[in-house]
């Protein structure tokens, strides 16, 4: 089986090295693909230092059109799963394993790591438990199945969903609206308990004003995208 | 003749001209002038003969002329600017994907140039 998996790096030449090092002892035998998305710092040079596959968007496409970037790549070259995996470490390269048992399993398209399947694993803001809750809710009853962390950016992918990403993913809010756009091509996906580990570099710029028009604009996105046409 | 009119008749003519001369200079592209194009004719029309906008705005019913004229005007403007956002999100698709396909035929490259050279050896 080849696993590609996706990096998605924006100027993260800090973290990459121990990301990296982590998939390396973790998941020896997957290639790792770099998408440098238009970074200003070494993130380009860092990652080919350290021997993976990179490739330099020429300019920020956002998270969305970086991993679509992976997703290309991974249809191009003939890969039978891609994991993407967040550059900044916050994903560890022990839980990739979890990940694909559902997919060898033949039980889902695509796999969702989740934070919150753990009970008390990760503890969240308020008003960051109550948005996510309001997701989990509305997404849970579209997507006809469980889902708990919409927004995890730690996922994989199965030959199928790859060609459909390749297509079509989304830019805006690609984490939740990719799966509402997969369910709409009948992709079935499933969710499996994972550790994270809690963000290390930077601070959130969530606040409780943010979040609540970060809400309304994902939702409003969720339905703008149950409108579309899946090709 | 009154003023309204003139001015009427002034403001869509110049539209036209503007729009001809900017397509045959080649700064406008034929393709986003038709409907300049298609605004000033209809403009210019109603604007220039007194009976047409009169009999086309007791059609639907609006007592003042000069206000369908601008209601036309508003609508046109309305289109064009729709007519822009739907070309604004196909050229903003399309440089996103240009620049996708752009990163990965340059990493392509690399690798060919990589194990060109060490076939040399």
């Amino acid at each position: 089986m080849k696993i590609l998996i996706i990096v998605p790096a924006f100027n993260e030449e800090a973290s990459l090295p121990g990301v990296l090092r982590d998939l390396r002892e973790q998941m020896p035998s997957a290639d790792v693909l770099v998408v440098n998305d238009g970074s200003v710092d070494s993130t380009s040079r860092t990652a080919r230092d350290r021997g993976v596959k990179v490739v330099d968007l020429p300019f920020n496409l956002g998270i969305g059109g970086a991993v679509q970037t992976g997703y290309l790549y991974a249809a191009h070259q003939g890969y039978d799963v891609a994991v993407q995996f967040d550059g900044d470490g916050q994903h560890l390269g022990t839980e990739i394993e979890k990940l694909l048992k559902p997919l060898e399993e033949g039980v889902a398209e695509i796999v969702i790591g989740s934070r919150f399947l753990v009970p008390g694993a990760y503890k969240a803001p308020l008003f960051r438990t109550v948005g996510i809750w309001i997701f989990s809710v509305v997404l849970s009853r579209i997507l006809s199945t469980a889902v708990t962390d919409s927004t995890s950016g730690f996922r994989a992918a199965n030959r199928k969903a790859i060609e459909f990403f390749a297509r079509m993913y989304p830019d805006d809010y690609p984490e939740v609206e990719a799966l509402v756009l997969a369910h709409k091509a009948e992709l079935r996906m499933t969710e499996v308990p994972v550790a994270m580990r809690e963000r290390t570099g930077g601070k959130s710029s969530i606040t409780p004003v943010r979040s609540v028009y970060y809400m309304t604009k994902v939702l409003m996105a969720i339905f703008i995208d149950l409108l579309k046409k899946v090709r | 003749m009154d003023l309204l009119k003139i001015l009427a008749i002034i403001g869509s003519g110049a539209l036209l001209v503007v729009v001809i001369e900017l397509i045959r200079r080649g700064r406008l592209k034929e393709r986003y002038s038709l409907l300049w194009l298609l605004a000033g004719a209809v403009l210019l029309v109603l604007s220039s003969s007194r009976g047409i906008l009169e009999y086309v705005s007791r059609m639907v019913g609006i007592f003042y002329p000069p206000s369908f004229l601008f209601l036309i005007a508003f609508l046109f403007l309305l289109l064009i600017t729709l007519h822009f956002s739907v070309v604004l999100s196909s050229l903003s698709e399309r440089s996103k994907k240009l620049a996708q396909e752009l990163a990965l035929v340059r990493e392509e490259l690399r690798n060919i140039k990589k194990t060109g050279l060490d076939n040399g050896k």
